[in-house]
């Protein structure tokens, strides 16, 4: 042996390692809840502990991939914020001092506080769900319990997408349509961060890079996918409907639209009366039916639904009473082709040059009409007509918050839908496609319920809390025109509030306008903090007392978590909720679906691990304080409980109409039926077997135009997802707009009030258009330079995720981060401590320099900031010294002008406008660096969340893992 | 100091091609390695002070952002950095006890935590930083290339490969043989051009970096040509007049 093999063997000693270690005892299948995404998981166990948790590859959802916050569900399900047993109030609200009580008092107590209320008001419930993912339980129990005030919280996050998608195409960006990934040659994305639908946009962005397609992202920050688009377009918020709208221009000057699509799928030859002063000016010209008319080529009036018919795109039609109408077309195009849309006239605005829209707008000519693609699949028409071939351009578009949470975002997103119906886009290969169980007829229904007749003690609301008006007869509000819902949607401050108005529920409760309530019922939903806008004054509502009194403004707050939010403090009885992987739940088609343009899908979470802790699902606690409180959904015909398994009991066996239930996959008894069905009481194991999720594949005939394709839409009808085989006609001009305009200018008997007048007849316009973001037009821009926004990071949703002992490593803390050229200007250094101010308030935060940002545009990570106390975090977290919210610089009201006091929301909707949010940056002093302002009192922990480790050492099965210092 | 094994011809070099192409920075190759590895072959992994100030721990991938470029051609740029296997490894040569090692048969570079006497030499020895260490139990640990999945005969073929290229949402991590000239992950880089992570020190790197493509900006071009030129002169009842006679048939 040489030396030197000598010293190789010594110093080269190998370990032997079990490269085939078992993995698992068990694996289970469920859905992920780390987001809204709903991806399918796989959860290995081992030695009763979590192994490790990973995609499910053949999940529609994520096709077995698994995101940061996904990967990290083992740290959820261990976190020391987990609440253990139910509270009740014992200090001061706020406080966070309660007392333990078990589950038979925190039920009685409920069904104490509640039944009076629906013997006397049913109103006076106030009953809103967060992030909640089972509305269509929550939704039914408000209705049942005759409440009208119910929503969850689609009101400050997407309802300008859903409703202007609803009323425009009826399908809608993310949920409802997605683009056709695998075939689009040109896709743009607008102001999207890590938002919805994060792991398919991931995997789609990545095969489109693959494939060559461009991918451009408007979007102020170039950060997350806007860091590998071909072209990142940073725009100024805000005006994303002024840039589409000049696209829109440019097509139009170019003649590069669709007619061929418009003629036959839209409404842009249907006539419009154009009779100034009389009450039907601006609606459809229609014949005896109620079907709107069009222009012949020989000037004569036909029905524009006959299929074959031929209409004028422009030219006067005279009606059969004398008056004249002209066709939607002609309409929009003397809009659009106006030199106010030229690229030029909007460039500044934008921030984007003139030039640069007119090569977006050749590109995507280009895409949509060079490369249009035919598949050779045959379908038939809605009038019978078969194609041999199904074209499409392949031009794709998405959008979600950032055109959402702006005052123009339904006009905006109308702008966007706009585009796509010009050039033929929708429902076809290359395009952007509905998913089923979308599209929806337009103009959707059903109209919300709430108005006084429809509301009685002790009895079920006469329908849904939440739906579609289509005109000022459809308004929740009373004879005088004032609002009956305590969040005011559906009335005239906000008349198509198709989620409601969460962000206005407490200021309304504690104003006591309209009216005062009882009882505030809450699910997962941080008021208290990152969730409100003007966090520290909502908390401040929701802890005054009436001086006359003593009592609490808000008298009675229950609300239900997994965990010990900042909300959890502000309760009087605390009902805690198990985490995601304890419990039954369904995503179900009544609800929001995970279905796909290749059809319709749902699906279930199903327990994975049992609670350690005296919790119960949210969902079980619902329907048994719904069976107490004799809640007729919820008692069987013997006035027992009528689903005594709990939620479980309810997926399987409650039908909202004959054959539909909660779940569209194995009904019938031998779970035979897809859609309509008996219930099938294996259902759920057929779900299990089946890795927790069921779909219906359409055939390659029904993929495409299924808002006209008649096969699609006679399976649609079988399987019980639309009512009738009608063709869906896409709205370029929204009629129902209309209706409300025409009131605010007197015509009919429902009027909005003076107040309300003027801006109902300006925003309620048919075809859309840009304006100013109001609190923009308010303000001086002048003191308020700059926009200010926030985004999600990837690997963080919301406030859940500084609980997560992994995820809050990566982001402990934020920065203000702007433009290096501004911080320049400012004389900024990286880390250097600023206020932040606003009409509102102010805060002081730590800043970070950037290019890649516009240079008007200060932004941050939302929701990093913490309350002390909450969370079962340290006192001296980073989140709570250098985290921080936009929040407190937000006003959930528009900055006083004298006026009515308007929400800061889309007048329309009633979206919360929390992007329009105007600043100032000020250099902060040399002593006030270092920690965050404001900074709030510490909460108190409730005595059951116990310590938090010291040191972390988790292996899955070892029960020895925590070290506490 | 601990010997490198001798190299072989056709030597295994077991490694990461990553595509800094599509990286979006979502940390999902972070999580899924610390998951996966907390209760793997040197698990665990621990966390200090998890819930509270300077909360930090053991993670064999961590995820760097930086900016670079001016202009149109500025970019964010998403750079996942883990161990990256080195033919000629100073962690490895450093280490006084022989726990630092590569491995002969597949290249992968290992700590034996059981002579591991925690002196730290490797981590200072390595220009990537990629070492981390176990406080704890006062261990160097490191990436291992998920070598408890790649050979596991419990997993489906499919599924043997480290758990950051399994998970990953854009498929920006390729996993495979890089001393295999026909290997599809040295196919993805000669056609791509990957390199290798500061390619001056001469450690050899085996994991590899594929550099962004360059944009795909089309040549500036209108929507037609009569709109390239600003002011049109067409008035939109002009316009309009073209579709006078045009019909739109349902």
């Amino acid at each position: 042996m040489t030396l030197a093999s000598w010293l190789r063997e010594y110093f080269s000693p190998h370990e032997v390692i079990d490269t085939s270690a078992k993995i698992s005892d068990e694996v289970k299948f469920t859905t992920c809840y780390m987001c809204a995404g709903r991806c399918g998981i796989k959860v290995h166990l081992k030695g009763g502990g979590i192994r490790y948790i990973e995609g499910n590859p053949d999940h529609p959802v994520n096709r077995g991939v698994i995101c940061g916050k996904g990967a990290s569900g083992i740290m959820q399900q261990r976190s020391p914020a987990k609440l253990k047993r139910p509270l009740k109030r014992a200090g001061e609200r706020g406080s966070g001092e309660f007392r333990e009580i078990e589950w038979d008092e925190a039920i009685t107590t409920a069904v104490e506080w509640l039944s009076s209320i629906r013997a006397t008001d049913p109103k006076k419930l106030a009953f809103f769900t967060g992030r909640d993912q089972s509305q269509s339980l929550t939704g039914y129990w408000a209705a049942q319990f005759g409440t009208p005030n119910f929503a969850a919280h689609g009101g400050f996050c997407s309802v300008n997408m859903a409703a202007a998608g609803m009323y425009t195409l009826g399908g809608s960006f993310w949920e409802f349509g997605e683009p056709d990934w695998d075939r689009t040659r040109f896709f743009m994305m607008f102001g999207v961060a890590e938002d919805h639908d994060s792991n398919p946009i991931k995997i789609a962005l990545s095969g489109l890079r693959r494939r060559g397609a461009k991918f451009v992202s408007v979007n102020p920050v170039r950060t997350g996918y806007s860091a590998i688009a071909d072209e990142w377009v940073g725009i100024r918020p805000g005006t994303d409907g002024l840039f589409v709208l000049a696209v829109v221009h440019e097509l139009l000057k170019a003649e590069k639209i669709d007619l061929d699509y418009l003629g036959r799928y839209t409404n842009a030859g249907w006539l419009v009366i154009q009779a100034p002063g009389a009450g039907d000016d601006g609606l459809f010209a229609r014949n005896e039916a109620g079907e709107p008319l069009v222009l012949e080529a020989g000037g004569s009036l036909a029905g524009g639904m006959t299929a074959g018919v031929s209409a004028r795109l422009v030219g006067d039609a005279v009606l059969p009473d004398g008056r004249r109408a002209v066709p939607v077309f002609q309409l929009l195009a003397e809009r659009y082709l106006d030199p106010s849309y030229a690229p030029e006239a909007v460039a500044e605005a934008c921030g984007i040059p003139a030039a640069t829209i007119r090569r977006l707008a050749g590109e995507m000519a280009r895409a949509a009409f060079e490369e249009e693609i035919e598949l050779a699949v045959g379908w038939t028409d809605w009038a019978g007509r078969r194609h041999e071939s199904i074209r499409g351009r392949p031009v794709s578009i998405h959008a979600m918050r950032g055109i959402s949470a702006h005052s123009n975002g339904f006009q905006t997103c109308r702008a966007l839908h706009l585009l796509q119906i010009l050039l033929g886009t929708i429902d076809v290969p290359g395009g952007w496609r509905y998913k089923s169980p979308h599209p929806k007829p337009t103009p959707p229904g059903p109209k919300p319920a709430g108005r006084r007749e429809q509301i009685a003690p002790g009895k079920p609301l006469a329908g849904s809390p939440l739906g579609y008006p289509l005109s000022p007869e459809d308004l929740i509000i009373d004879a005088e025109g004032h609002p009956l819902r305590i969040d005011k949607a559906f009335s005239w401050d906000a008349p198509i509030a198709a989620h409601g108005l969460m962000h206005m529920v407490i200021t309304n409760a504690w104003r006591g306008d309209p009216y005062p309530i009882d009882t505030l019922l809450m699910y997962m939903a941080n008021m208290a903090w990152n969730s409100a806008m003007n966090s520290a004054e909502t908390t401040r509502m929701l802890t005054d007392k009436d001086p006359t009194s003593g009592e609490y403004r808000i008298p009675r707050i229950i609300y239900s978590d997994a965990y010990y939010s900042e909300m959890v403090a502000y309760a009087d009885l605390v009902l805690p909720d198990t985490t995601y992987l304890e419990r039954w739940d369904c995503i179900s088609l009544l609800d929001r679906p995970i279905g796909s343009p290749d059809g319709p899908a749902d699906s279930i979470r199903q327990p994975v691990l049992a609670p350690d802790r005296d919790v119960r699902p949210f969902q079980d606690v619902l329907i048994e304080l719904g069976a107490r409180l004799g809640l007729p959904g919820f008692i069987s015909p013997e006035g027992g409980p009528r689903y005594p398994g709990g939620y479980s009991d309810y997926i399987v066996n409650h039908e909202r109409r004959p054959g539909v239930g909660p779940l569209a996959g194995w009904r019938g008894a031998d779970g035979e039926y897809s859609g309509r069905g008996a219930p099938n009481p294996r259902q759920l194991e057929r779900y299990v077997a089946n890795g927790c999720f069921w779909k219906h594949e359409l055939p390659d005939g029904q993929r495409y135009f299924k808002h006209a394709n008649k096969d699609y839409l006679e399976t649609a009808v079988s399987m019980g997802l639309i009512d009738k085989p009608e063709p869906v006609v896409l709205q370029l001009y929204v009629e129902p707009l209309q209706r409300f305009r025409l009131a605010a200018q007197g015509h009919g008997t429902i009027l909005p009030p003076e107040t309300h007048r003027e801006r109902i007849a300006a925003y309620f316009d048919p075809l859309p258009f840009w304006y100013t973001p109001f609190e923009e037009a308010r303000v001086d821009c002048g003191t308020f330079p700059l926009h200010a926004l926030t985004q999600r990071p990837m690997q963080m949703y919301h406030s859940w995720h500084s609980q997560n002992a992994w995820l809050r490593q990566i982001l402990g803390s934020n920065r203000l981060f702007l433009n290096r050229a501004l911080g320049r200007a400012l004389g900024l250094a990286e880390e250097d401590w600023v206020w932040l101010s606003s009409h509102h308030g102010r805060i002081r935060v730590p800043t970070r320099l950037m290019d890649g940002v516009n240079p008007d545009v200060v932004w941050t990570w939302n929701a990093i900031g913490k309350r002390a106390g909450a969370w079962n975090l340290d006192p001296d977290s980073p989140e709570f010294r250098q985290g921080f919210l936009l929040n407190h610089l937000i006003s959930e009201l528009l900055p006083p002008d004298g006026s009515y006091a308007h929400a800061n929301a889309d007048p329309i909707t009633g979206q919360a406008a929390w992007y329009d949010l105007r600043v100032r940056v000020d250099r902060a002093t040399a002593h006030e660096a270092g920690t965050t302002a404001p900074s709030f009192r510490k909460l108190a922990h409730p005595v059951s969340l116990g310590r938090a480790p010291a040191i972390l050492r988790y292996f899955s099965g070892d029960d020895h893992e925590e070290q506490f210092s | 100091m601990t010997m490198l094994p001798d190299p072989r011809p056709g030597q295994k070099k077991l490694g990461l091609v990553i595509d800094l192409d599509i990286c979006v920075g979502c940390h999902a190759c972070a999580t899924a390695c610390k998951e996966w590895n907390a209760s793997g072959h040197m698990g665990p992994l621990p966390d200090f002070n998890p819930y509270g100030n300077d909360a930090w721990g053991v993670w064999f991938n961590r995820i760097h952002s930086f900016e670079e470029g001016e202009g149109a051609g500025a970019r964010t740029v998403y750079f996942p950095k883990s161990c990256l296997h080195c033919e000629e490894p100073a962690c490895v040569t450093v280490c006084p006890t022989g726990a630092s090692y590569k491995r002969a048969e597949d290249g992968i570079v290992l700590v034996n935590e059981a002579v591991c006497i925690g002196c730290r030499l490797c981590a200072w020895a390595c220009p990537y930083g990629a070492r981390e260490f176990d406080a704890d139990e006062g261990v160097m640990k490191k990436c291992t290339l998920c070598i408890d999945r790649i050979y596991n005969e419990n997993l489906a073929p499919e599924d043997r490969q480290p758990a950051c290229v399994a998970v990953c949402p854009v498929n920006a991590r390729h996993f495979g043989d890089l001393g295999d000239p026909h290997s599809g992950v040295s196919q993805i880089v000669a056609e791509r051009r990957g390199g290798d992570l500061m390619a001056e020190l001469d450690y050899k790197p085996v994991n590899k970096y594929l550099p962004p493509r360059s944009a795909r900006m089309a040549p500036t071009q209108a929507a037609a040509d009569d709109t390239a030129a600003p002011g049109d002169p067409e008035s939109p009842g002009n316009r309009l007049l073209s579709w006078v006679d045009r019909l739109l048939s349902r």
